[in-house]
């Protein structure tokens, strides 16, 4: 069976896989944007808690994937359903890039802009809602993009834990000794992750060319 | 009943004096008051003080001793954000916001204090006009579409758009040309005539100070080094105007 067949076969389930896939990606990053983008507004405020947190979350990208799935098997309810499971490595995963970008792009806001907006009057809120988040957002989308396309890529491991996505082709091609299988599975993950990246990045190049 | 008492000066330094953290003296004892509606500027080496006598006034930082009070009452009693609204504030490197147009940072005191729209746009091209730009061809540009003199004109036309008493200018003119400075010196000095705002002025340029000056301030080395108006700091036979004025006078003639 040559490639065109299989994917046209499996057709409704490379959607159906696509679709679990893009849960995973999207609840993932919506936690991690949660967490990342005050965390990365902390740090730009207060330097002392620069190094253990840049530290834990640099620290969490080198863990294999499948040993932080595996971990999470053993977290009260996490532990219930494998999407849970999968949703949180991922989210852990996509943490750096989006805390990074959000310090270094408020921390580099010029400081004479800063100045005269606390002259003028402006309150801490103020200055961070009306300044430094639409100044530094150009940078902030930098590391969204960065977090998802990493996050794309890692999800298709999730079945290995029974969290669906793409990466269920995979896994069964590599069971069946099936290349065409693989890559039915592999292809569709790699266009996710070229459209995201193509997508953020059109966002960051128009946010730039608007400052 | 007891005779009305005159009204306190636009701004007194009492004692004032400023310390980094670690106890370093950056502006040690400045005793000083800024008439209603003078221009007092402060004179000095880069590094003197003068800015950070500013940045007292404005509560942009607070004195480690003394006191600083604008109109009578202590900054430190003062709402910082009331405060800061009251006073204008210039810096050399402008400090427009660059994902606002030109109006917008016009605006931005007169949008924070809930003016209704109209009368913002009003206000916002009345500044422009009065600053020497065409709303109709400037409004809508962003800062970087702007030369540095043009930059600089939105940036007093922001500083004045909620018609502060009190305007505090650091070097405003410092990064412009000879020209575009001389220009808008005088600009500067017929507007300050016009509107009567009590100004607070640092530079480091003595025909700058002579220019705009009711009476300038000599600060070194961290201290107030004497008081006096152009004409006395011309004429004055103590040590340190005199070298100013001698280094004036050698470069010209150079």
């Amino acid at each position: 069976m040559n490639l065109w067949t299989v994917l046209i076969e499996n057709g409704h389930l490379i959607l159906t896989l696509t679709g679990e896939h893009l849960w995973l990606v999207g609840a993932s990053m919506a936690i991690a944007l949660a967490i990342g983008i005050p965390a990365g507004i902390l740090l730009a405020r207060r330097p002392r808690f620069r190094p253990p947190v840049l530290g834990t979350a640099s620290a969490i990208e080198t863990i294999p994937s499948l040993a932080l799935f595996g971990f999470l098997l053993s977290v009260p309810w996490i532990e219930q359903r494998a999407d849970r499971q999968a949703i949180t490595a991922l989210a852990l995963y996509a943490l750096l890039p989006i805390i990074q970008n959000t310090y270094s792009a408020i921390a580099g806001v010029d400081p004479a802009v800063r100045e005269a907006a606390r002259a003028m009057g402006m309150t801490r809120n103020q200055i961070l809602r009306q300044v430094e988040l639409p100044l530094a957002l150009p940078v902030i989308i930098g590391g969204v993009r960065v977090a998802t396309v990493l996050t794309v890529g890692i999800a298709t491991i999730a079945p290995a834990i029974g969290a669906g996505g793409l990466g269920e082709l995979i896994f069964r091609g590599i069971a069946m000794v099936d290349n065409n299988l693989i890559l039915a599975g592999a292809i569709p993950a790699a266009l996710l992750a070229l459209a995201a990246d193509f997508l953020l990045g059109g966002l960051e190049r128009r946010l730039r060319r608007a400052r | 009943m007891c005779p009305a008492s005159p009204p306190p000066p636009a701004i007194e330094f009492l004692g004032a004096g400023f310390r980094t953290p670690d106890g370093r003296p950056i502006l040690r004892e400045l005793t000083l008051s800024v008439r209603n509606g003078e221009t007092l500027v402060l004179l000095g080496r880069s590094g003197a003080g003068k800015t950070t006598a500013l940045k007292l006034i404005n509560r942009l930082i607070e004195p480690s001793e003394g006191e600083v009070r604008v109109e009578g009452r202590s900054t430190l009693a003062w709402d910082p954000i009331a405060l800061r609204r009251r006073i204008g504030y210039v810096i050399q490197e402008v400090g427009l916001f660059p994902h606002f147009t030109v109006a917008r940072n016009v605006a931005l005191v007169p949008h924070l204090e809930g003016w209704p729209a109209a009368k913002i746009r009003g206000r916002v091209d009345e500044l422009l006009r009065m600053v020497g730009l065409d709303p109709g061809r400037f409004a809508d540009r962003l800062p970087r579409e702007l030369s540095g003199g043009q930059r600089q004109r939105v940036g007093v036309a922001r500083a004045l758009a909620a018609d502060p008493p009190i305007l505090l200018m650091d070097e405003p003119f410092g990064a412009l040309d000879a020209l575009t400075r001389t220009e808008l010196q005088r600009e500067f000095r017929a507007l300050e005539e016009r509107l009567g705002k009590t100004v607070v002025f640092v530079t480091h340029d003595l025909a700058e100070a002579m220019r705009l000056a009711t009476r300038i301030g000599l600060v070194e080395d961290a201290r107030l080094a004497g008081v006096y108006s152009p004409n006395e700091f011309l004429r004055s036979a103590d040590p340190l105007p005199a070298a100013y004025v001698a280094a004036f006078r050698g470069e010209e003639e150079r």
